[in-house]
């Protein structure tokens, strides 16, 4: 029941973070609005007894990535006051709600096969063993290592002044 | 009453679509980053949904739940450094006034 009860907290405050990020005037206080989506997004995580994510997520998302966004923000906020819309408001938004439409109504009349056994508990070290096992996934964790290496050259080279 | 597979499915469709109408109207690049943002933490959602409920000893979700976390930290990094390259050139960060590329 207590599960129950913090999903549905997490779940409204996740909704409402989000409407804050796209609707509120103040880019900054949109990119504060994010990182709060991000908090809630890691509880949620929790909920579903995904503890590594939870964690992992907490350090990408809040500690880096939104420090990353408002570094952005305060560099750049000279030039735009405020998140204006463009044009296409009204079309975007009715493509928007019929693609949830759409997505909650076969979501909801799929008959999922749910497994009867509970999750694993701890996750990290399963998790562990599923990436770097034999039959796991090593491969494409080197392959997110050399992406990572690029992505870091990459942005170096392009946000360098010349 | 309890939690099912479609409570998280749902959440995570609202916030995908929550996502998907902010980056097609917004006009600062900054938010637009924001927005896919938020698109990729709903998939995230749905996936590690998937991975708990239909295969809970599987963790095959989860561990794609990693490499879309990983792409999404060189996608931000690179986007903001494409940003920051923009506004040295044209001063601005508008996403409508920047089609020098628009044919």
């Amino acid at each position: 029941m207590g599960l129950v009860i913090a999903f549905w907290i997490m779940a409204v405050v996740t909704v409402v973070a989000a409407l804050g990020v796209v609707f509120l005037r103040n880019v900054f206080r949109a990119s504060l609005s994010l990182i709060v989506c991000f908090i809630t997004v890691a509880g949620i995580y929790i909920t579903l007894s995904a503890d590594f994510l939870a964690a992992a997520q907490i350090l990408v998302y809040v500690g880096a990535i939104s420090v990353l966004i408002i570094l952005a923000i305060m560099m750049t906020r000279d030039v735009q006051r405020g998140s204006p819309a463009n044009r296409m408001k009204l079309p975007v938004f009715i493509v928007a709600v019929i693609l949830l439409g759409i997505m909650i109504y076969t979501m909801t009349g799929t008959p999922w096969q749910i497994a009867s056994e509970s999750p694993l508990a701890p996750t990290t070290a399963p998790l562990a063993v599923k990436l770097f096992s034999k039959g796991g996934f090593v491969l494409p964790v080197e392959i997110a290592a050399v992406l990572l290496l690029a992505a870091i050259l990459g942005a170096i080279v392009i946000a360098r002044e010349k | 009453m309890s939690l099912s597979l479609e409570h998280y499915l749902v959440l995570s469709a609202v916030l995908f679509c929550i996502g998907l109408y902010g980056t097609l109207t917004k006009r600062n690049a900054v938010i637009i980053l924001m927005c896919i943002e938020l698109m990729l933490n709903a998939v995230n959602i749905a996936m590690i949904a998937f991975s708990s409920y239909i295969v809970p000893l599987m963790l095959t979700g989860q561990v794609f739940a990693i490499f879309v976390m990983i792409v999404a930290a060189a996608e931000v990094a690179v986007g903001l450094a494409i940003i920051l390259a923009i506004y040295r050139g044209f001063t601005d960060i508008d996403a409508s006034n920047i089609n020098l590329m628009k044919w």
